[in-house]
């Protein structure tokens, strides 16, 4: 008797030892990533005029449509003037800005332009491409500084460290202190990593707008694929199939296949898809199908589980007053398993989420530095996104960025499961 | 052996007095309204019904009893093929309703099933409002073509399953809310609201306690007026009082068919005898 009491309160501990532990792990978890990762949403920024100098930007009125003129000529007009102001300097212009703020800088160029990110030179161009107007004004802008800058100031780097282990020169790194303590470089919240494609070049604006649009896509496909053809298998297998050794065949094989390691789906879709159907690789079409095939034996097995769950006596019961087999499913079962489904649902989907295996096969993990439009672009995934940050040279800044990467994913997901539960409570409550 | 136990017991005075069914079927022609002949039953290779005839009259209530596991529930699933649904199971055998082979290709089994309909032994209410539970038969069967005329089918059928005054005011309540008895009443309201002319009924009472048990047996009563009634029960007492004839089932066979008088007072085979005194069962 007293044995049993104490192997009771035994177990009764060890339980909540398990909990403490497991919800100790995930607020590490949880504690360092948003340790690393929020101060990257935060990056250090120039704040300053910059003059659209005419003499450095000398270039004539964008062209306009003229009259009786065909939209081939006006194009060719317009690629043309693009083509003469990609030869403008403006990497001239943000020297002169900063020589503004730093005097010193006026003989050394290159060091200055060592300063702030390259891909602000393009963001220059592409202002004065939308309003070339601006030619001549003086305008009050944020600029992006350059990933080691930001990396310098931040600390993420040791200050002591000899200048040959060093990623700046000993001017550069003197000048980014004195901008810092004149206000002219803030470290200010920027939207250049949810607006911005991955980038080599201009690391300090590489941002996961393309892999979270692939990833968006990818999730669009496998729901609007896998929701029916899973939900319609399930719903054949559990209601239809007569049970014979084929049905037993491909129950057996569903189980198997939800077991299948999921790199093993990144090969079937890169032989399938693209070398039978050839299908753009890299595009996330092809990664959607992939999760989808990877995705399909979960939604099935769990959505069979939640038409199993549906009491007999309510089909007994349509049956009974003289609904079809159909219809008693239609009627009945689904709405009462559609919590289940639901679930089953999410969990597939953010299983195809979180999944880069499969995707590395069908050559999703290329460095793709623009946006995919539609589906049959080019891009990366979250995932990938996050593989390939944490695996950059320049770790001290990359670091810090994969893990706002992890976040916009968790965000993703818990988007999601929001979505879900929401459905779950709006099907459960309508009688 | 059944055939001569066949009845000849319905008695005249019944026919005669078929009533005028409201929206139901044709009446019952010289009053047989279900007959079977030779019906076998086999769930895969095992037979669980023996070539089984009877007939059954317009207006009657029947009981079917006998020890558990010999075939009445699998029998009374014959008239509206319910076993049908049941995977590996087959029927042989001749079953009439009006006349006419409910197994005939030109019989669609859904229209069968609005003519007969079917209570269960445990109370299955759809998880909807009391309103919809009632409704969804005729809104299947597309038996009205409004809103008040629905409204009138479902405050008639719960009316005449004796519902109507304890839910009249909560028809949007879920009809899973119900009591145990309420909720039996509810699965016979639905089953009378697509207008069926036999009602069977699975050991309706056998989830209930002894007070909704007898509201149920007063109900009977009142719908044998309209309706033909075959009912399952394992409780003697209420083979005696609801019934007017009693049919005996024994692994699969049918061993004695006729009124509930004499079935329960001068059995004509040993082994009715036997059960209905209570040696075995
Ligand atoms: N779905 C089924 N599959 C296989 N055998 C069944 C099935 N339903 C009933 N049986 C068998 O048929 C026989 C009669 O069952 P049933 O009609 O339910 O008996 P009762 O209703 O008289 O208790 C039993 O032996 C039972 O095991
Ligand atoms: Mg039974």
């Amino acid at each position: 008797m007293r044995r049993r009491q104490v192997r009771e309160k035994l177990f009764h501990w060890s339980g909540i030892a398990a909990v403490v532990i497991a919800l100790t792990l995930v607020g590490i978890f949880f504690g360092t990533i948003l340790k690393t990762g929020l101060p990257a949403f935060w990056q250090s920024t120039f704040v300053m005029d910059v003059h659209f100098d005419p003499e450095v930007v000398q270039i004539g009125p964008k062209p306009e449509p003229m009259p009786g003129e065909s939209p081939a000529a006006y194009q060719q007009r317009f690629n043309q003037w693009q083509l003469d102001l990609g030869f403008v300097d403006f990497g001239q212009i943000i020297h002169k800005s900063i020589v503004k703020q730093l005097p010193e800088a006026a003989e050394h160029p290159d060091e200055t332009l060592a300063l702030v990110t390259s891909g602000e030179l393009f963001a220059l161009r592409d202002r004065v491409v939308a309003d070339p107007g601006i030619i001549g004004q003086t305008v009050r802008l944020k600029l992006l500084a350059d990933a080691n800058v930001d990396v310098w100031l931040k600390g993420n780097i040791d200050r002591d460290l000899p200048d040959t282990q060093q990623q700046l020169s000993p001017l550069v790194r003197a000048w980014a202190d004195q901008l810092q303590a004149s206000g002219v470089i803030q470290n200010k919240f920027s939207t250049a990593i949810f607006m911005n494609p991955d980038s080599r070049s201009s690391l300090a604006s590489a941002g996961l707008a393309g892999a979270f649009m692939g990833s968006l896509f990818m999730m669009i496909i496998v729901i609007l694929l896998a929701m029916p053809i899973g939900v319609a298998a399930a719903i054949y297998l559990e209601e239809f199939a007569p049970k014979n050794r084929l049905t037993d065949l491909i129950e057996v094989n569903i189980n198997n296949l939800a077991a299948v390691p999921s790199i093993v789906f990144g090969l079937l879709g890169a032989v399938v898809f693209i070398m039978w159907f050839n299908l753009p690789m890299s595009s996330s079409l092809v990664g959607g199908l992939v999760l989808t095939l990877m995705t399909l034996p979960t939604v099935i097995i769990a959505t069979r589980a939640a038409l199993k769950a549906v009491p007999p006596s309510i089909r007994e019961a349509a049956l009974g007053v003289g609904a079809s087999k159909m219809q008693a499913i239609t009627h009945h079962v689904l709405p009462l398993a559609r919590p289940g489904i639901l679930t089953a649902m999410i969990i597939g989907v953010a299983q195809a989420l979180g999944e880069t295996g499969p995707l590395l096969l069908i050559g999703m993990s290329a460095f793709v530095a623009s946006i995919p439009a539609t589906p049959f672009d080019q891009s990366t995934a979250l995932p990938v996104q996050i593989y390939l940050w944490e695996s950059n040279e320049l770790r001290n800044f990359f670091e810090g960025r994969g893990s706002a990467a992890i976040i916009v994913l968790l965000g993703m997901m818990l988007a999601l499961n929001a979505v879900a539960i929401w459905l779950r409570k709006r099907f459960e409550t309508r009688w | 052996m059944m055939e001569n136990n066949m009845a000849q017991a319905t008695m005249g005075a019944k026919l005669d007095a078929l009533p005028n069914k409201p929206g139901g079927g044709p009446a019952a022609s010289g009053g047989i309204k279900l007959s079977s002949r030779d019906v076998r039953v086999f769930y895969g290779d095992n037979e669980a019904l023996h070539g089984v005839s009877m007939d059954v009259m317009a207006n009657e209530v029947v009981a079917f009893i006998g020890p558990s596991g010999c075939g009445k529930s699998t029998f009374l699933r014959c008239f509206n093929r319910m076993n049908d649904t049941v995977a590996g199971a087959r029927v042989t055998g001749q079953i009439t309703l009006d006349g006419r082979d409910i197994h005939d290709h030109a019989i669609d089994v859904v229209q069968l099933r609005a003519q007969v309909g079917m209570v269960f032994q445990k109370p299955n209410p759809f998880p909807k409002p009391i309103y919809e539970n009632v409704a969804y038969g005729p809104r299947l069967h597309g038996l009205t073509s409004s809103k008040s005329e629905l409204d009138q089918i479902v405050e008639s059928s719960l009316r005449r399953a004796g519902l109507w005054e304890e839910v009249k005011d909560r028809l949007d309540a879920p009809g899973t809310g119900l009591s145990g008895g309420q909720q039996q009443r509810l699965c016979i309201a639905r089953a009378i609201a697509v207008s069926p002319d036999v009602i069977l009924m699975d050991e309706p009472c056998s989830a209930l306690d002894p007070i909704a048990t007898a509201k149920i047996e007063e109900l009977i009563h009142e719908l044998k007026e309209n309706y033909t009634i075959i009912i399952v029960t394992h409780n003697m007492q209420q083979a005696a009082r609801v019934s007017d004839r009693t049919a005996f089932f024994h692994l699969g066979d049918l061993i004695e068919l006729g009124t509930t008088s004499q079935i329960f007072t001068t059995p004509k085979q040993q082994r009715t005898e036997d059960y209905v005194t209570g040696r075995y069962g």
